[in-house]
């Protein structure tokens, strides 16, 4: 088993348990937890697996150093938002579709 | 309600395993990126193969990544509500805090220059340096240290929209010569990303702080905001 793979599982396991953070959980902050811990999770996966036989591949790199920042203010956007849904109706979560 | 959370297991459960095998059984990319990238170091102006994929092979995905940020200030801008900033209140106001912050701001800020100086030739660039910055400008809120400065709404929309605006400008300026967008002159490639790198670590910087301003410490008890926003006309 090769480092590559540890990381990658690493990043899969990650992104299993931000999945099911993200559907177990109804209120709105926890589920943006949830949601970056799968964000966390697919830029381990990019960066573990950007090595195979023939060097280190530095494409996924670059994207995941863009991923990382963007994935940081659409958070700090994310939080805005909750923050104006929580004062108009007072609920901590969205009400349900069905 | 279990019912529900036994089912969200079992799916996680499935979709890590099929996730984990499919990680193990991938086959090679045909195109031999590390080979190519490699190949045309030498045409990127700079010594760092991250920060050559990021500013100078890939750089339309990052010119859009900035545009992506921009547009997140933008919407947090319009969404936000009329109400005084208060940095006072904040809650970690503590002596110890402001003590270290008159230490440590000169440290961060060699850092973050640092790090942009260091993206041509080992691991660092604008992405990084700017984050510092913005870590410099939460600390300093968060210390409870006023920012009036940061105020100022013109100076802060022109500071926010640099980075973008200095990369669109060179994109556009480098086609005079009739080569595509954004492909540098090689004399000059060195020089180029350095300014468009430059700029980018004053805006992703002031893009974060701002983003972090945005929510100032306020009632957020939706009774308690009805009654503050009747007393203010």
């Amino acid at each position: 088993m090769s480092s590559a793979l540890v990381f990658a599982w690493s990043g899969v396991l990650l992104f299993g348990l931000g999945l099911f953070g993200f559907i177990a959980h109804r209120h709105l902050l926890r589920r943006l937890l949830a949601f970056n811990i799968m964000g966390s999770g697919s830029f381990l996966v990019l960066i573990g697996l950007a090595q195979d036989g023939r060097g280190v591949d530095h494409v996924p790199h670059a994207m995941v150093i863009t991923g990382i920042v963007v994935a940081v203010a659409s958070t700090a956007l994310a939080l805005v938002v909750f923050r104006r849904w929580y004062r108009a109706s007072g609920r901590t979560d969205l009400p349900e579709d069905t | 309600m279990s019912l529900r959370i036994v089912s969200a297991a079992l799916l996680c459960l499935a979709v890590t395993g099929a996730l984990a095998w499919a990680v193990l059984d991938r086959p090679l990319p045909e195109e031999n990126l590390p080979e190519r990238v490699a190949a045309a170091m030498p045409e990127s102006g700079v010594d760092h193969p991250v920060t050559a994929v990021l500013l100078n092979f890939r750089s339309y995905d990052t010119l859009l990544e900035i545009a992506v940020l921009l547009l997140a200030v933008v919407v947090a801008l319009a969404l936000r509500e009329a109400q005084p900033d208060r940095p006072e209140q904040m809650g970690l106001e503590n002596p110890l805090l402001r003590a270290v912050m008159a230490w440590l701001l000169p440290l961060i800020l060699i850092v973050a220059g640092f790090l942009l100086w260091a993206g041509s030739y080992q691991p660092g660039g604008a992405f990084q340096a700017g984050s510092v910055l913005a870590a410099a400008g939460v600390l300093l809120r968060l210390a409870g240290v006023t920012t009036a400065w940061l105020d100022n709404a013109t100076l802060m929309r022109a500071g926010l929209a640099l980075g973008l605006l200095t990369f669109l400008g060179v994109g556009l300026l480098v086609m005079i010569p009739g080569v595509p967008f954004l492909t540098y002159p090689l004399e000059y490639a060195g020089t180029l990303i350095l300014l468009i790198e430059l700029t980018l670590t004053l805006s992703i910087g002031l893009t974060l702080i701002s983003l972090f301003r945005l929510t100032p410490p306020y009632a957020d008890d939706p009774d308690e905001a009805r009654e503050q926003q009747g007393k203010t006309p």
